[in-house]
């Protein structure tokens, strides 16, 4: 029985990917697990697994393509009972429909195996004023392709064939504008720059946000020198990435009633512990101190269910298990924070393992799409950079981000003397909406207990 | 092993961390943590890296030692303490 493969939703802040490679070809056979494909979003480069057995049947987007979340990507003959199924995990929308404020040329190829035809095909041809009963359709099932339609337009001497990289909406035409993706548009006008000034690379000349790189914004349109563009593909992903991130912290600044609490731990025993545990091991076996705070953290949330969950239209949704985020900072600028799912169930060093293995994939670019669904509460650990403590931004739809700082010497007064002791700041930020300051406290102080007591190896 | 050789051990471990860092042009006495940005998961992988080319463990306490590639160098030069 025929499945399709579409474009995971990897997060409420994603709304396309970009394929970037092909891990199988029609004929080959998955198995529920198998990473099929390598996608680019504006968070990170991930691998995106399938979740039944099957056969690749089409790969229907090309390697470069954008597609929308929800569009498909490939079909596949699926085998046992699980045929049904739709192969993401997370069911998701068909792609929207394309509206004049949004066009997207994400949508190329989405074609949705209903009856109806996709958007972006009734978009295509109702712009060309086609029939679509007059036209072949060569997708599975005889539907209408994208390819179909521009081909049934180009017999008609309406396209230009070279534009077939790009759909023809994407790139406005009219007289004295100048040629330009919608999202390059947007992104200019909000950059201040004049897209006169920048020489696209695009089709047909059209400026792409590759162009966008590295142009000055200009002061004076009648004066600025004309700005030559340059090619940076990977000063481009971090600068969507960064476009990405400030969209979603803008809208949880928005939306979320953030509150804040602090808490000071004094971790002299637990860090001499896992020293001396540490002086036992070889450097591949040893467990680093931001494993102990991801444990603590792990432990808490599990008992604290109303700091681990969504937010979803208007109630808590408390999570299944604790997945827990962690924000990993990428060499070259910005930030991912994938998870390590059902973290309350490892022990620290497994922790360690884990993170090891995780931070090292999102800063090669190899995430897994199971590691970037959202998170259910994330860490973000500053302690690396030297600052006390960090009263962090919540990821929507989450609600509460536990973060620390640095462990620093300070002095402490122990059974009613004062002593020089390590010790660290715990801040929980949370969303008032879910729970209260009291709720927050009790996080906070099992968290502090926690640390005390980690199981080390 | 010598400074020069333990040097271009650890340059060569760390260009796989950090592949922006360009080995020909880096300051030996540049902070590895603080002016190379890198924080404790990539100093514990350079330390397993370079630990494993030379063949020679390196304790958690020497780390203090490892604090710039000219540091590194002569650490991996001198032999290890009993």
């Amino acid at each position: 029985m025929v499945a399709d493969f579409r474009m995971p939703s990897l997060g409420a802040d994603m709304e396309a990917g970009t394929v970037v490679e092909w891990r199988v070809a029609p004929g080959d056979v998955v198995r529920r697990g198998d990473v099929v494909v390598v996608i680019e979003t504006e968070k990170a480069t991930i691998e995106a697994e399938v979740f039944v057995d099957g056969v690749v049947d089409q790969l229907v987007v090309e390697v470069g393509q954008e597609a929308e979340v929800g569009a498909l990507l490939a079909t596949l003959t699926a085998s046992g009972e699980e045929a049904s199924l739709t192969l993401t995990e997370t069911p998701t929308a068909a792609p929207a429909p394309l509206t004049p404020a949004r066009p997207a040329p994400s949508a190329v190829d989405a074609r949705p195996r209903h009856v109806t035809h996709s958007p972006l095909v009734r978009h295509l041809a109702e712009q060309a004023h086609l029939d679509l009963v007059a036209v072949d359709g060569t997708g599975a099932g005889g539907a209408l392709t994208r390819r179909d339609v521009e081909r049934a337009i180009a017999d008609r001497g309406y396209a230009d064939p070279h534009a077939r990289a790009a759909p023809p909406v994407a790139f406005g035409g009219e007289p004295g504008r100048v040629k330009a993706s919608p999202l390059a548009r947007r992104r200019a006008a909000a950059l201040g720059i004049d897209l006169k000034h920048v020489t696209g690379t695009g089709p047909e000349g059209a400026v792409v946000t590759a162009d966008l790189v590295g142009v000055t914004p200009s002061t004076d349109q009648g004066a600025s020198p004309a700005v030559a563009s340059r090619h940076r593909p990977a000063a481009d992903a971090s600068f969507r990435r960064r476009v990405a991130l400030g969209n979603l912290m803008a809208r949880s600044k928005r939306e979320i009633p953030h509150y804040y609490l602090s808490t000071t731990v004094e971790v002299g025993g637990p860090w001499d512990r896992l020293r001396e545990a540490n002086e036992r091991r070889p450097v591949a076996g040893r467990v680093l101190p931001a494993a102990v705070l991801l444990w603590a953290t792990a432990q808490a949330a599990a008992e604290v269910p109303v700091m681990n969950g969504h937010w979803v239209d208007g109630v808590f949704v408390p999570g299944d298990a604790v997945h827990l985020g962690v924000a990993i900072s990428l060499r070259g600028g910005g930030l991912v924070a994938p998870s390590l799912r059902d973290a309350e169930r490892c022990s620290v060093a497994e922790l360690m393992v884990r993170l090891r293995d995780l931070v090292g994939r999102a800063r090669t670019g190899a995430l897994r799409t199971s590691e970037l669904s959202d998170p259910t509460i994330t860490v973000t650990n500053l302690g690396d950079q030297g600052v006390e403590s960090v009263f962090g931004v919540i990821y929507p739809p989450q609600v509460a981000l536990v973060g620390f700082g640095t462990v620093v010497e300070r002095p402490w007064a122990v059974d009613g003397m004062l002593a020089v002791r390590p010790v660290l700041t715990a801040t929980l930020s949370a969303d008032h909406r879910a729970s209260d300051g009291h709720d927050g406290a009790r996080f906070l102080t099992l968290l502090a207990h926690h640390l005390q007591e980690p199981e080390l190896p | 092993m010598n400074q020069a050789d333990a040097r271009t051990v650890v340059l060569e471990v760390l260009a796989g961390i950090a592949p922006e860092i360009d080995g020909t042009d880096l300051d030996p006495d540049a902070e590895l943590g603080v002016e190379l940005d890198l924080d404790s998961m990539d100093f514990l992988n350079l330390v397993d890296g370079v630990s494993a080319r030379v063949g020679r463990d390196i304790p958690e306490h020497d780390y203090p030692h490892l604090t710039t590639l000219a540091a590194f160098g002569a650490y991996l030069a001198s032999p290890p303490a009993v």
